[in-house]
C-alpha cells in the first residue's frame, strides 16, 4: 500500500467509526426520548395525590431524561405508574416530609435536605462520591456516607467519610471523631472508616459500621455522647426495623470481596437469620414494615442502570419478588 | 569515552531512510526539530488516552450502578490492573527488538485495549469485569515501551528529551479530554452507559488506525549506523552495561518511594472539606500543568542532563508531600501540592525514556526502556503497599513525612549514582 492509499485507508476508519457511534448515541437517546414521552400512555399521577396518601419515595432508574429523578409510588400501588418531583439524586430518603438527596454531577457533590418536596433545601456538608443517605424518623437528623479517594480506588487508598448531622442547629460531625470502643476499650485505628448510619427514634442511639484492620463491625453509638460500640463482626449497612427491635445488614462471611448476602439480627436474643435472597446485595436495606425488607438489585441486562427494587420476608421465609420497577435507594413515609 | 561516543553518533537516524526524521542541519543541536512520526505517536496516545480515561472517569460509577459491585471490590479490580503484566511488558519488548518491528508490538498491544473496550459491551459481574480491566493493562504494558523505542528510533539524541516532552504533551490532552468526553455523553443519554463504552472503542479504534496505517514501520535495526553500535551485547547482557544498570536502579528505588496519587488524594481531600468540593478541577489543573510543562521539560532534560532532571524532579515530588503532610490544607495548599504533582510528572516520565534512550544501544533499545519502566512499576507497587502498612501504624500525614525525607535522600544518592553520566549528547561526543 502506498502511504497515499493507507491514508485514505485511515480517512474511511474515522469516518465509519465516527458516523457509527454518533449514529448509536442518537439512537440510545431518541428511544430514551420515545419512552418517557410517548404520547400513547396516560400523563404520570400529580405528586399532590401521590404524597396525601402512605407512599415509597425512591430514585427512578428509567432511562431517559426522568432517569435519576426522585419518584413515589403509593404504598398500596408500588408498582404503578409513579410521579416525578423535580430532584435529580444519586441516593434519596425520606422520613414525614423531608427528602435527603446526595447528587453528584462528576464535577461536584452535593447533601441537601429538602424539608418538602418542592421547598428550597439546605446544603449539608458533603465530601466525596454519594454512597448512602439516612434521616431519622421524624427528619431531625441526617446522615451521609461517600467515597472518598481521588481517581484511584487502589487497595487501601479506598475510603468512606460519614458525616451525621443535627438538622436543627445544623451542626455535623463526622463519626472518626467520637469515641470508638472495642472490647472495652477506646481505640484509635489510623486506618478505621465508618459506613451506613441508621437512626433510632430517640434520636440519640444508631447504628452504623466501623471497618479497621481488615475487619468490620456493627456498631451501636450515641450521638449525645460521641461513641460508637463495636457489637459484632461482618455486619455492614445496617438498617433498624420501625419497631427497633431488629437490624438488617449484609454480610460477606467467607465469600469474594464484593459478595454479600442479607440477614437479620434479633437485638434482644442476638439470633442471626439468613434472608432468603440468593443474590449478592451492595444496599443499605430499608423496612417496608417491621416484617419485610426492601432493597436495590441491579438488572441482569448489560450496559444499562436499570434498577429495580426487591422485598423479601424478614424471617428468611418465602422468595423476594420485584416491589418496585426502575427504582432504587426506596424510603417509605406514612 | 570512545565507544560510548560512537554509539550515540550511531544512533542518529539519516534523513535518507527516515523521510520524516529531522531536516536541516545533522549535527546534534537543540535546535532541531521534532519528527512528524513523533507527532504522529503523539496523537496516537491522545487518542487512546480519551478511549481509556474517558471509561476510567464512569468505571467506578459503572461499577458500582451497574454491575451492583462496592467500591471495595473495585478496588480489587484496580489492583490487578497495577498487578498484571510485568512479564508481559518485558517479553513483549524482548519481540518487538528481535523482530525489529517496535510499531507491531507496540499496535498489538493497543489492539488489545480495544479489544477489551469491546468485550466490555457483553460483559457482566466481578469475574469478567476483572479479566477485561487485565487484559486493557496487558495491552498497555505491551505497547508502551515499543511505542518509546519507536519515538527514539526517529529522534536525534540531542532533542530526546523534546521528543518526548511533545509526546507527553499529547498524550496528557487525551487524558483531560477524556472524562469530559464521558460527561457530556451521560447528560446526552442519562443513565445509559453504553454510549460511552462505544465512543471510548471508537477512539480506541481510531488510535489503532493511525498507528496502523499512517505511522511509519520504523525499523531500528535497519537504521544506517556511522559506527557499529553496542552490538556485541545479548539482550540481557545488555542490561549488565553499568550506566543502564544505575538508571534502573534508581528508577527502582525512587519508584519505592513514590506513594501512589491515590493515597495523596485521600490525604489532600480529608484534611479540608473545602479543597475537597473543587477537587475534580484541581485534578484537571494538575493534567494541564503536565501539558504545559512537559516540553519545556524534555528541552532543559536536553541542556541539564537528563538524568539530572530526573532525579532533582523528584524534589518537586518531595514538596508536594511536604505540603500534604500538614494538618491544615485550604484551596492553595491543596491546588500547590496538585500542580507539583503535575510537575512531577512533567520532569521525570518522558524524561526517564529519553535518558534510557540515550543510554541504551538500538538493538536492545525496547528492552531497555521496559527494565527501566518496570523498575518504576514494580517500585510504585511494592511502595503502595509499604505505605499503606505505614500509614495503619503512624498516620498518613506523618507516613507522608517519612517519605519525604526517604525520597529527598533517595535523591541525593541518585545524583551521587549518575555522576559519571555526562551532561548533554555533545559531551558525550567530545
Amino acid at each position: 500500500m502506498t502511504p497515499r492509499v493507507r491514508l485514505v485507508a485511515f480517512l474511511v476508519v474515522c469516518l465509519s467509526v465516527a458516523s457509527g457511534s454518533v449514529a448509536y448515541v442518537l439512537g440510545v437517546r431518541s428511544q430514551q426520548e420515545t419512552a418517557s414521552g410517548s404520547p400513547g400512555q396516560p400523563a404520570p399521577p400529580a405528586l399532590s395525590s401521590v404524597e396525601s396518601v402512605p407512599h415509597i419515595v425512591f430514585r427512578s432508574t428509567s432511562t431517559g431524561q426522568r432517569y435519576g429523578r426522585v419518584a413515589m409510588v403509593p404504598l398500596s400501588a408500588p408498582a404503578g405508574r409513579p410521579a416525578f418531583t423535580s430532584l435529580s439524586c444519586d441516593r434519596v430518603y425520606a422520613a414525614m416530609t423531608s427528602i435527603l438527596c446526595l447528587a453528584s454531577s462528576g464535577l461536584s457533590n452535593t447533601a441537601t435536605v429538602y424539608p418538602l418536596s418542592g421547598a428550597a433545601g439546605t446544603r449539608i456538608p458533603l465530601v466525596g462520591t454519594p454512597s448512602r443517605a439516612r434521616l431519622s424518623s421524624d427528619a431531625s437528623w441526617a446522615a451521609t456516607t461517600t467515597f472518598v479517594s481521588g481517581d484511584s480506588y487502589a487497595g487501601a487508598s479506598f475510603s468512606t467519610r460519614t458525616v451525621v448531622t443535627d438538622l436543627a442547629s445544623a451542626s455535623s460531625a463526622d463519626l472518626e471523631t467520637f469515641t470508638l470502643v472495642h472490647e472495652g476499650r477506646p481505640i484509635t485505628p489510623h486506618d478505621r472508616n465508618f459506613w451506613g448510619v441508621t437512626f433510632a427514634d430517640d434520636n440519640d442511639a444508631f447504628y452504623a459500621t466501623v471497618a479497621f484492620g481488615h475487619h468490620t463491625w456493627l456498631t451501636r453509638g450515641s450521638l449525645r455522647k460521641r461513641t460508637l460500640v463495636t457489637l459484632r463482626e461482618d455486619a455492614e449497612c445496617p438498617s433498624l426495623s420501625p419497631d427497633g427491635t431488629k437490624v438488617a445488614y449484609k454480610k460477606r462471611g467467607d465469600r469474594d470481596p464484593g459478595d454479600w448476602r442479607l440477614a437479620v439480627l434479633d437485638l434482644a436474643t442476638a439470633r442471626e437469620t439468613m434472608l432468603a435472597e440468593p443474590r449478592s446485595v451492595d444496599d443499605q436495606v430499608t423496612w417496608l414494615d417491621n416484617e419485610r425488607i426492601m432493597y436495590g438489585l441491579p438488572r441482569d441486562d448489560a450496559g444499562g442502570v436499570q434498577t429495580d427494587v426487591w422485598v423479601a420476608r424478614a424471617d428468611g421465609t418465602g422468595s423476594p419478588t420485584v416491589l418496585v420497577p426502575d427504582a432504587w435507594s426506596p424510603a417509605v413515609v406514612r | 569515552m570512545s565507544k560510548e561516543a560512537g554509539m550515540y553518533l550511531s544512533d542518529r537516524p539519516r534523513p535518507a531512510v527516515l523521510p520524516d526524521a529531522v531536516p536541516g542541519p545533522r549535527m546534534a543541536s537543540t535546535r532541531e526539530r521534532v519528527g512528524r512520526t513523533v507527532v504522529l505517536m503523539g496523537l496516537v496516545s491522545l487518542v487512546t488516552d480519551i478511549s481509556s480515561e474517558s471509561l476510567s472517569a464512569i468505571l467506578p460509577l459503572y461499577v458500582t450502578a451497574v454491575l451492583g459491585l462496592s467500591p471495595l471490590a473495585y478496588g480489587v479490580v484496580d489492583g490487578v490492573y497495577q498487578g498484571a503484566g510485568v512479564l508481559v511488558r518485558i517479553a513483549a519488548a524482548w519481540v518487538s527488538d528481535v523482530a525489529d518491528r517496535p510499531k507491531w508490538v507496540a499496535l498489538s498491544g493497543y489492539a488489545m485495549s480495544a479489544f477489551a473496550k469491546a468485550a466490555l459491551l457483553l460483559v457482566s459481574g466481578f469475574a469478567a469485569l476483572t479479566a477485561v480491566v487485565t487484559v486493557d493493562r496487558l495491552g498497555k504494558g505491551i505497547r508502551t515501551a515499543p511505542r518509546d523505542a519507536v519515538i527514539s528510533a526517529v529522534t536525534p539524541p540531542a532533542v530526546l528529551g523534546r521528543a518526548f516532552g511533545v509526546h507527553r504533551a499529547l498524550d496528557s490532552i487525551g487524558a483531560a479530554i477524556g472524562p469530559l468526553v464521558a460527561f457530556a455523553l451521560l447528560a446526552l443519554t442519562p443513565g445509559d452507559y453504553t454510549p460511552v463504552i462505544v465512543v471510548s472503542l471508537a477512539f480506541g479504534l481510531i488510535g489503532v488506525a493511525l498507528l496502523g496505517l499512517v505511522v511509519p514501520d520504523v525499523r531500528p535495526r535497519r537504521v544506517p549506523r556511522e559506527a557499529a553500535p553496542l552490538a556485541s551485547h545479548s539482550a540481557p547482557g545488555v542490561l549488565r552495561d553499568p550506566a543502564l544498570r544505575r538508571v534502573v536502579a534508581v528508577a527502582g528505588v525512587l519508584g519505592l518511594l513514590t506513594v501512589s496519587d491515590g493515597f495523596l488524594y485521600l490525604t489532600l481531600q480529608r484534611r479540608d472539606d473545602f479543597a475537597a468540593q473543587y477537587f475534580p478541577l484541581l485534578f484537571v489543573a494538575t493534567n494541564v500543568v503536565y501539558f504545559l510543562l512537559a516540553v519545556p521539560m524534555g528541552r532543559l532534560a536536553d541542556r541539564l542532563g537528563r538524568h539530572r532532571l530526573f532525579a532533582l524532579g523528584h524534589l518537586l515530588l518531595v514538596a508536594a508531600y511536604a505540603g500534604a503532610a500538614r494538618e491544615t490544607g485550604g484551596l492553595a495548599a491543596t491546588g500547590t501540592c496538585l500542580l507539583l504533582l503535575g510537575a512531577f510528572y512533567a520532569a521525570t516520565d518522558g524524561v526517564l525514556s529519553a535518558l534510557t534512550s540515550a543510554l541504551s544501544p538500538v538493538r536492545h533499545r525496547a528492552l531497555c526502556l521496559s527494565a527501566t519502566q518496570t523498575a518504576t512499576a514494580i517500585g510504585r507497587l511494592v511502595s503502595s503497599i509499604v505505605f499503606g502498612l505505614v500509614w495503619v501504624e503512624i498516620g498518613r500525614g506523618q507516613a507522608l513525612s517519612v517519605f519525604a525525607v526517604a525520597l529527598s535522600a533517595a535523591v541525593g544518592m541518585a545524583l551521587w549514582l549518575f555522576r559519571g553520566l555526562p551532561t548533554t549528547e555533545e559531551s558525550r561526543v567530545r
